[in-house]
Order: structure tokens, then C-alpha cells, then sequence
């Protein structure tokens, strides 16, 4: 398939990224090259098989419905590189 | 031309469980910033997310009570996209298989059913709040209301009218209050709806839609839908095109903008989450979750009426709220006095919400107090007035009707003497009066009675002193 | 001490012949004093080891048993979330980041009376195949320091082929324990998926990592499983119902069914390495195993089924990383957008943006019924084959890697070279399989050559009993880069 810089700047803007030239020329090659052995997936005929997103068949892992206590809110923020006492600070949002 | 409006419907509604979707932290509303948050909710590396069961249980209630075909084997999947208020950068919600499909309710508008289609139901986490700070410039992140459970309701784009919405909303609202699905507060976003729109000629081709988000009351619903409309209807009379875009409703100036056109163009990258097992629910969880559900409005509305001989007016009051409809049946319960008890909530116990400001949510549908007061005024143990004054002070100072009563000596004096001693004063201070009584002018026996009653105080039994002035009158008429 | 396994080592300190402390300082002390040597450890946390120490020490000298590796030091791959403790997954991205709460496994060791001492370097978010990646440089294999250690676990494999830990704790996805394991010498195991808590460890593909134990020799890892295995009500896919606890009831291997997949040894393995693991099976044979050879089924299609399902997820486990409430934040953004993409950009190296960008693809309308369902479904054939493998079989025998530790910056720059590399690791973890690796020889130029038992799920005593069998006939594993251990 062709990775043309419209497909590579689409896949930027959807992974939150903005690439080098230098990365978006090596990005380009390479995958160009994973996607071409990925394509002889299609030589497989998978018609009605299920898809299998987890390893075993398991269902139904729930918790009861309990409040507990939440963390210490200054731990929730102690790593943030922007907060003030509460929360934590972001650039201004546009609505 | 002759257009048509074309509306369905999202409906978020913020689920009343004690925890949070994914983690322990509590759902209650309020609180200091980033206090009911940990690292699950806050998203932090490493961590994951453990389904709380009664908000499958909840989407379950809804679903059966909107007549939804509910999928036995669903699951969860991640929603992406890039923006503060979500701490993961996804969100989980359901795409491939939700919970609840192909449902319906019907509405009543002027008179009018119309029955409004539910694509689907499914479940997901709320994001986080984020507020403008005047200090930094910035956004400030709070994620207290991430990870709160909700349902979102998809309604078929059957509705024609801001009234058929509005009417939609309401039902939907009431149905959830008495499912205990939601406690729909819209004041605190716990219901909120986004509107998709669009016009097109009188049975024509289906037109462009747009959608409209920030509906924060039914009134601004309403004002929105009206706006939008004419605003397509313009613009294609002008022959122009209407462009697919979210749209934001702005409540004070009364009419919407376009977000970016960025914010439009989404790809989400749905995929089944990993961290989360699918969910089957057997037809055993099924049937149980079908036997626990309550009576919902509509039908407590038909039985109010057949059981109980209540008015439309008094049915349609008793059934505006759960809250009031559970205190109705519990006072009517236990003073066994259906009659008295609708005549107690729909008269006074409204009046009191209404002078106190409080909210049906607030009300405590405990009707043991309130019956007592029933059986007592039933019983002819207390006048209505006193009645009253007892009803109040149970609804504002919680009080206890027996010992209030007896402190206020609100009980009715059984004792006839004293009944004639203030009788025979009364009689005895308007000596007028009670010759024009004799003269056969019936207005005269009431004022006779209220003064009597005056003298009495709230302990006087209105049939009592009747009964005794009458037997004086006709008495001195014979002396 | 250096050289002791680490239940001879909890014995001595069990029978206070050695203190915890001591072990700590031990340790510790040669990873600081001898200026790691092989780049494995990013952070030696000693003062906290000690501290942590002289509390088990107390424990101990109060006659207390606590578990057989208590007093035990351990060290574990640096995407194992610590509270207190740096935890960089290699990354930029994580710069200045501290947990502050630690993972399942963390508290489990703790349990045990085990003591971390420090945390390991790996590729960036455990996406690498040789521990090149990462933002603190490559790993060095302690055999020869100009090749790779493997990965993405190689300071995990390194530290005790290095002697510097006596276990460590690594996470395999697509083969990110064993790879290192048979790189480096070592021993390892990688869990049932569902075995180990994943809570804590940072995700690369949710449904694929484990974590898992690697030591010296199998006991070791047997032992520290145990430790590290068991429910936890903090992950839905942590399936086992109780922790795992191994006899040692085997003398031979007699009846045990072992499959030999044929087209693994064909095209693209080394000589060294297909002669070695070869000779593994006749190993076993020898030991009274029953070797049948088949044909693996979908060889072709396992990495990049493997590739889009682990990137995909990838893809959306690291978006959270926004520069706002965690990590690295780009000093030159000012705007919203900025802060996320020139923080993801300057945070998060080029084989990370790589993945990021392929699962953002393969997720994205118009490409996802080609690329991720197709894998699902692929996953599905998979996982079936190896059902009906199990039926035939006890256990698989296989080479771990085609090649033994190549030259640092070898494969670097080609991705798929490294990429096929994982041929013989990943369809295990599309599967959910435990494996054990264990070293079955040296190639020409010395190099260590690992090979792996596969198993059916929650079979990891069978894998265990096989390789401890093959341990008790064989000396590779004691060997250490500066010769003979004992």
C-alpha cells in the first residue's frame, strides 16, 4: 500500500504527534514494509470466524457496588507538571 | 415549501450507584476538587479497571423497562480521542455489542400517542470537569465525575417536534426516578441530552443533521430545537447546503455556534478493551433483574385511579416523582386511608415543598409519622386545623406527631362541659346574635361556632360544638 | 555470595548464616562500585532495600517463616510500577515520575519478605527486542559486551546472567522474557496469561503482557513465581483461583509427550541454534520423553498478527501520556495542542512512535476490518490450532530466537529484521501459553542459546518438572560469562 504524507499526517494527528521530517521519511519506509507482510493476511480465509480480542474465554469479572475511600489528593496531583492545590492546570481549552 | 424536522435523540443519564463504573471512589455529587479520585480513575500507568456489577444491573432495569432486546453476550470497548477531561485519552464505552437494543416508549403529546424508538442503550464512564481559571489563564482538570457510571439512550430519529421531545425527556426521566436508575438531576448534569437535527421537505429525502450539545434544561432543549430548525430551513431556502457539525448551544444569547471543524472530523479507533472480560448475562440474572423491577408511573397511574377512585389531577400529582408516590403508598399503607393520605401529599405536603423550596429528590418517602397523623385525624382524635399544624411540624422539625400533639394540646376535648362553658359564654357576650338565630338567620349559628371554636382553641371538635350550641339555642328558646 | 542461587540464598539467611543486609549491601554495592556494567540498573534503591531489610531481618531472627525466598533480594524491570520508586519505563516520557501506589506483584514480593533493590533497563515501554531503545541506552550482555542482552527484559536477564541480582522480574508480551533469558544464559518463565496480576505494570498490550520471574536455574523461578502468582481483585483478567505451588516429584520424564515443531528449524535459523535445540530434544528423549514432530500451523501469519493486535493496544494504552497529569512535559509548549504533541513527540523515541503510529492505523475507519479484525480472527485459528496441539501433545519444544545475541545497533535501524526476530516467542502470547527457557548451549563464538517449552494453560508445574529434569542431566545453566560458576 502506498504511505503517501496525507496518510502519515492523518496518523499524526490521530497518535497526538508531530514527527521530524527525518522521522516522518523513516516512518514512511518502514511502514510501508510492516504493512506489506501484514497484507498476506488477506491470503487467509476467515469468513464467520470470531475474533478474539483476549487470550481465554473468560466472562464476568464485577465488583460489588461498595464506595471506599479515594486517594490522598495530593498524591492524585504529585506528579503533575502543572496544577495548583486542587487540580491540575492544562493551556486554555477552546470551545 | 412545506418542512418537516426531523429530531433523535442522546441521552446521557449519570447512573445513582454508591461507587464509581471502574474503581471504589464514590459517585456523590460535589466535593472538593480531585477528592474522590484515585489512580484507576486518574488513569495512571498501570492501572485497571474492575466493572462494578449494579451499573450492569442498572443498564439492565432500563433496558427491560424500555422494551429493549438486551444482548445475553456484551462487551466493552475503547473510545479515543485527545482531550483534558478524559485521563486516559479513551474512554470506555460500547460500540460492537451494547447492552440494550431496539427498544421503544411511547409519548402522549395534546392528547396524541406516538410511539418514539430506542436504537440502543449502552454503558460508559463520565469524563472529568474541567473550569476556566481566571488566576492561570488555563483549564483547570477535575476528575471527581470521571469514571461515573452512564447510560447513554439512542433514541430513532422519530421525533417531529420540540414538544415530542420534551415529552420523550419527561417520560424518560420518570421512568429512570422509579426504575432507581438515575436520580436525573439535570442542575447537576446527571441527565443530559444532545440533539441530532436536521429539516427536509414534507415526506422527502432525508436531510443533513447536525448536533447540538450543552442542553442543559428541557427549556433550553426546547429553545434549541427551534433555533436549529429555522436556522436549516433558512439556510436551505437561501439554496444553500447544511453542514454536518457539532453544534454548541449557548443559553443566554439563544442560539448555537459550530465547534472546529477538527473536533468534527473524529476517529475514534473503537476496539473491544482488553482489560475488561465481556459480560454475558444469563437468562436466570435476566429473569431476576425482570421480577425486581418497580411499577412505573403509567401503570401506578391506572391503578391510583381504578383502586383508589382518585382524580386525573391528584393521580398525575402523586405520580410526578417517585419520592411522592412512595410516601402516598406508605401512608396510605399504614393509616390504611388512601383517600386522606392522596388528600395529605397533594394538599399539604405539596404546599410544604413549595413554600420550603424542596426538591421531590429531597423527600423522604417515609410515611410512618404522616400516617399516624392520618389515623388520629380519621379518628376524630384531632380537628383538621390541628391536623395541619401537626403535618408541618413533622415535615419541617421531623417531630413526633404523638408527642407534639399532646405538648400542644392539639388533642380534642371529648369533655362536654367545657364545651358548654364556652358555649354558654358565647352566648352569654352576643346576645344579638343569638336572637337573630333565633329569628331564623342561619348566618348567625356560624359566627356562634367560630367564636366558640376561637374559645376552644385547636382542640375543639367542630361536631361537638355544634351539637352543644344547638341544644343551648333551642334550649333558651324554650325558657 | 554472587554466585549462589537465591534459595541456597534465602537458606543462609534463614539459618542467619547471612543477614538480609548483608545481601542488600552485597549486592547493591557491586552495581554502584563497578559503575553497572552492563547498563542494567536504572535505579539501585538501597536505602530503601535496607530499610525493608532490617523489617525482614527482625521477622527472621524472631523465628518467623515467612516464605522460602524471604531476606531474598530481587530486582525488577522498570515498567513494574513502585510506590516511592522511579519507575522510567526507559522512557523520557516518564521523566520525574514516581508512583505512588505500587503493583499487585510489588506487594505480593513484600508478602514474601523479598527485598527490591533496584529497577531494570529494557527497551522503551517494553517495545524492543533488544533493549535498545531505551532512553538510559542499550543493555550490555554480560557474555560479550559489544552484542545486545535481548529484549525488551535484557537488563532483566543481563542482571542475573551478570550475577548482580539473584531474580529479577521481567514482562513478556511477544517473547520479552524468554528472548533475554536465552540471549543472556538465564532461566525464565512466562505465566499463563491470567496467572500474574498485571496491576501496576505499565501496559504495553493488555491482553498479551504477564509478568514473570527469571533466575539462575528453574527452582529459582519456580519459586518466585509461586511468590508472584495468585487472584487479585484489582485485575479482571488475573483468572488463577490460588497461587501456584510446585512438588519436585520427578526423577525422568517418562510418557511425557513433547512436540517438536518441524518448520521452526526450516528456513531463517541460525546452524548454532537449530543444532542446539535439537540436541535439547534429544535431551529430553534421553530422559524418557516422547518427541513427535509436526508442522506449526499459520507460522506465516503469527508476527503480524501479533504486531497489529500488540500495537493497537499500545496505541491506546499510551495515549494517556498528555504532558498534563503525569511525565514529560515539552518546555516549548504553550498551547493545549502543543502540550499533547510536542510532549508526545520530544517524550516517547522513534520505535514507540512507531507502534503508536501502526496501531493508530490499524485501528483507524477503512483500515480496521482489514488489518485488526482480521487479526482477531487470526488470533482465534491460533489459539485453535495450539487446542488441538495440546490434544497430541504435553508440551512444545522450540527455539526461542533464530539468532543468538547479535551486535549492538545490528538491527536497529530495520525494523522488520527485528520484528521476525520474535517468530518463535509471540504466538504463545496470542494464545495466552505459559513457557519456560531455559540454556541448552553455545554457539561457535560462546554465545548463549536458549530454548522454550510451551504448554497448555496453567500448566507450568509440567513445564517446570520437565526443565528441572533437564537441569539436574545438563550444566548450561551454571555457566557464567567469566566461566564455571561452581
Amino acid at each position: 500500500m502506498n504511505i503517501n504524507n496525507e496518510l502519515i499526517t492523518y496518523l499524526e494527528d490521530l497518535s497526538c504527534l508531530t514527527l521530524t521530517e527525518e522521522e516522518k521519511r523513516r516512518l514512511a519506509v518502514d511502514l510501508k514494509d510492516i504493512l506489506s507482510g501484514m497484507a498476506r493476511l488477506g491470503e487467509l480465509d476467515t469468513q464467520g470466524v470470531p475474533e478474539r480480542s483476549h487470550p481465554f474465554d473468560h466472562v464476568n469479572c464485577f465488583r460489588d457496588d461498595a464506595a471506599q475511600a479515594s486517594m490522598d489528593r495530593e498524591l492524585i496531583l504529585k506528579n503533575a507538571p502543572h496544577r495548583n492545590n486542587e487540580m491540575f492546570i492544562a493551556p486554555k481549552t477552546v470551545e | 415549501m412545506r418542512w418537516e424536522t426531523v429530531i433523535g435523540l442522546e441521552v446521557h443519564t449519570e447512573l445513582s450507584t454508591e461507587s464509581k463504573i471502574f474503581c471504589g471512589c464514590t459517585t456523590a455529587f460535589g466535593g472538593e476538587p480531585n477528592t474522590h479520585v484515585c489512580p484507576v480513575c486518574a488513569g495512571m500507568p498501570g492501572t485497571l479497571p474492575i466493572l462494578n456489577r449494579a451499573v450492569v444491573e442498572r443498564a439492565l432495569r432500563a433496558g427491560l423497562a424500555l422494551n429493549c432486546k438486551i444482548t445475553q453476550n456484551c462487551k466493552f470497548d475503547r473510545k479515543s480521542y485527545f482531550y483534558p477531561d478524559l485521563p486516559k485519552a479513551y474512554q470506555v464505552s460500547q460500540l460492537y455489542a451494547p447492552i440494550c437494543r431496539g427498544g421503544h416508549m411511547e409519548i402522549e403529546v395534546n392528547g396524541e400517542k406516538k410511539i418514539i424508538g430506542i436504537r440502543q442503550i449502552h454503558m460508559e464512564e463520565d469524563a472529568g470537569k474541567l473550569v476556566h481559571d481566571p488566576k492561570s489563564g488555563g483549564t483547570l482538570m477535575d476528575y471527581n465525575r470521571g469514571g461515573i457510571p452512564l447510560l447513554e439512550i439512542v433514541s430513532q430519529p422519530d421525533f417531529r417536534s420540540g414538544a415530542e421531545v420534551i415529552a420523550y425527556l419527561e417520560k424518560l426521566r420518570e421512568t429512570l426516578l422509579y426504575l432507581g436508575v438515575s436520580d436525573c438531576k439535570m442542575q447537576e448534569g446527571s441527565l443530559r441530552a444532545d440533539v441530532n437535527l436536521s429539516v427536509r421537505p414534507i415526506g422527502g429525502e432525508m436531510g443533513v443533521r447536525t448536533e447540538m450539545k450543552n442542553l442543559n434544561s428541557f427549556k433550553a432543549i426546547g429553545r434549541a430545537i427551534e433555533y436549529e430548525s429555522a436556522r436549516q430551513i433558512e439556510i436551505l431556502e437561501n439554496g444553500g447546503y447544511v453542514i454536518q457539525e457539532t453544534r454548541r448551544w449557548d443559553d443566554d444569547a439563544g442560539e448555537s455556534y459550530g465547534m472546529r471543524s477538527k473536533e468534527n472530523a473524529q476517529d475514534y479507533r473503537y476496539f473491544p478493551e482488553p482489560d475488561l472480560l465481556p459480560i454475558e448475562i444469563s437468562d436466570e440474572w435476566l429473569d431476576s433483574v425482570r421480577e425486581s423491577l418497580p411499577e412505573l408511573a403509567h401503570r401506578k397511574r391506572e391503578r391510583y385511579m381504578r383502586d383508589y377512585g382518585l382524580s386525573g389531577h391528584e393521580v398525575s400529582v402523586l405520580t410526578g416523582h417517585k419520592n411522592i408516590s412512595d410516601l402516598f403508598e406508605d401512608i396510605s399503607k399504614q393509616s390504611r386511608n388512601p383517600l386522606e393520605s392522596a388528600r395529605l401529599v397533594t394538599g399539604e405536603i405539596m404546599r410544604l415543598l413549595n413554600v420550603t423550596n424542596t426538591l421531590p429528590e429531597e423527600l423522604s418517602p417515609d410515611g410512618r409519622k404522616l400516617a399516624v397523623l392520618v389515623e388520629l385525624l380519621s379518628a376524630r382524635k384531632i380537628n383538621r386545623n390541628a391536623y395541619k399544624e401537626a403535618v408541618e411540624a413533622v415535615f419541617t422539625d421531623n417531630a413526633e406527631p404523638e408527642a407534639y400533639i399532646a405538648q400542644k394540646g392539639l388533642m380534642m376535648l371529648s369533655d362536654d362541659n367545657a364545651v358548654s362553658e364556652a358555649a354558654g359564654a358565647v352566648l352569654a357576650d352576643n346576645p344579638d346574635a343569638a336572637a337573630d338565630y333565633r329569628a331564623g338567620k342561619e348566618k348567625a349559628f356560624g359566627f356562634l361556632m367560630g367564636q366558640t371554636m376561637r374559645k376552644l382553641g385547636k382542640a375543639g371538635d367542630p361536631d361537638t360544638v355544634k351539637k352543644i350550641l344547638k341544644e343551648m339555642l333551642d334550649n333558651q328558646e324554650g325558657a | 555470595m554472587f554466585n549462589l542461587n537465591a534459595l541456597e540464598l534465602s537458606s543462609l539467611i534463614r539459618e542467619r548464616k547471612l543477614g538480609a543486609a548483608e545481601a542488600v549491601n552485597a549486592f547493591t554495592g557491586a552495581a554502584e562500585k563497578s559503575g553497572n556494567p552492563y547498563n542494567t540498573f536504572i535505579t539501585v534503591s538501597k536505602e530503601y532495600a535496607l530499610e525493608r531489610a532490617k523489617a525482614v531481618q527482625a521477622r527472621i531472627d524472631a523465628g518467623e517463616t515467612i516464605s522460602p525466598l524471604a531476606g531474598v533480594p530481587v530486582a525488577l524491570k522498570d515498567n513494574i510500577s513502585t510506590s516511592g520508586i522511579p519507575t522510567t519505563c526507559a522512557s523520557k516520557m516518564h521523566d520525574g515520575y514516581i508512583p505512588v501506589f505500587s503493583a499487585e506483584v510489588v506487594d505480593k514480593l513484600e508478602r514474601a519478605g523479598m527485598i527490591i533493590i533496584g529497577k531494570l533497563n529494557m527497551d522503551e515501554f517494553a517495545m524492543g527486542g533488544s533493549s535498545e531503545t531505551g532512553a538510559f541506552g542499550p543493555v550490555l550482555n554480560p557474555w560479550d559486551t559489544s552484542r545486545v542482552a535481548g529484549g525488551s527484559s535484557g537488563g532483566s536477564a543481563a542482571a542475573v546472567a551478570g550475577r548482580e541480582a539473584p531474580l529479577t522480574l521481567g514482562t513478556d508480551t511477544g517473547g520479552s522474557i524468554r528472548q533475554p533469558c536465552s540471549f543472556c544464559g538465564v532461566t525464565g518463565i512466562k505465566p499463563t496469561y491470567g496467572a500474574v496480576s498485571r496491576y501496576g505494570a505499565v501496559a504495553y498490550a493488555s491482553s498479551l503482557d504477564q509478568i514473570g520471574p527469571i533466575g539462575k536455574n528453574i527452582d529459582d523461578c519456580a519459586a518466585l513465581l509461586s511468590v508472584i502468582s495468585g487472584p487479585d481483585a484489582k485485575d479482571s483478567t488475573c483468572f488463577i483461583d490460588k497461587p501456584f505451588v510446585f512438588g519436585d516429584a520427578r526423577e525422568n520424564l517418562n510418557g511425557v509427550r513433547i512436540g517438536l515443531p518441524r518448520n521452526y528449524f526450516a528456513a531463517g535459523i541460525e546452524e548454532d541454534v537449530r543444532h542446539n535445540v535439537t540436541a535439547a530434544a534429544k535431551e529430553l528423549e534421553a530422559a524418557g520423553a516422547i518427541i513427535g514432530e509436526f508442522d506449526m500451523p499459520l507460522m506465516d501469519y503469527m508476527v503480524p498478527v501479533f504486531y497489529i493486535i500488540a500495537c493497537a493496544e499500545a496505541s491506546s494504552n499510551l495515549s494517556r501520556y498528555d504532558g498534563l497529569k503525569y511525565g514529560y512535559r515539552s518546555a516549548a509548549a504553550k498551547t493545549l495542542s502543543e502540550v499533547y504533541r510536542l510532549s508526545r513527540s520530544e517524550g516517547f523515541g522513534l520505535e514507540v512512535k512507531r507502534r503508536i503510529m501502526l496501531g493508530s492505523f490499524v485501528l483507524s475507519s477503512g483500515y480496521y476490518d482489514a488489518y485488526y479484525k482480521k487479526a482477531l480472527q487470526i488470533r482465534a485459528l491460533i489459539k485453535e490450532e495450539y487446542n488441538r496441539l495440546f490434544e497430541r501433545f504435553d508440551m512444545i519444544l522450540s527455539p526461542v530466537s533464530p539468532t543468538s545475541a547479535y551486535k549492538i545497533g545490528e538491527n536497529i535501524d530495520d525494523p522488520m529484521k527485528m520484528y521476525m526476530g520474535d517468530i518463535y516467542t509471540v504466538s504463545v502470547n496470542l494464545a495466552g501459553l505459559p513457557a519456560a527457557v531455559f540454556p541448552c548451549g553455545f554457539d561457535r563464538l560462546g554465545l548463549p542459546v536458549g530454548v522454550q517449552l510451551i504448554g497448555n494453560a496453567f500448566s507450568e508445574a509440567k513445564l517446570i518438572e520437565a526443565a528441572r529434569v533437564y537441569q539436574r542431566r545438563t550444566d548450561y545453566h551454571t555457566k557464567t560469562p567469566g566461566g564455571e560458576a561452581k
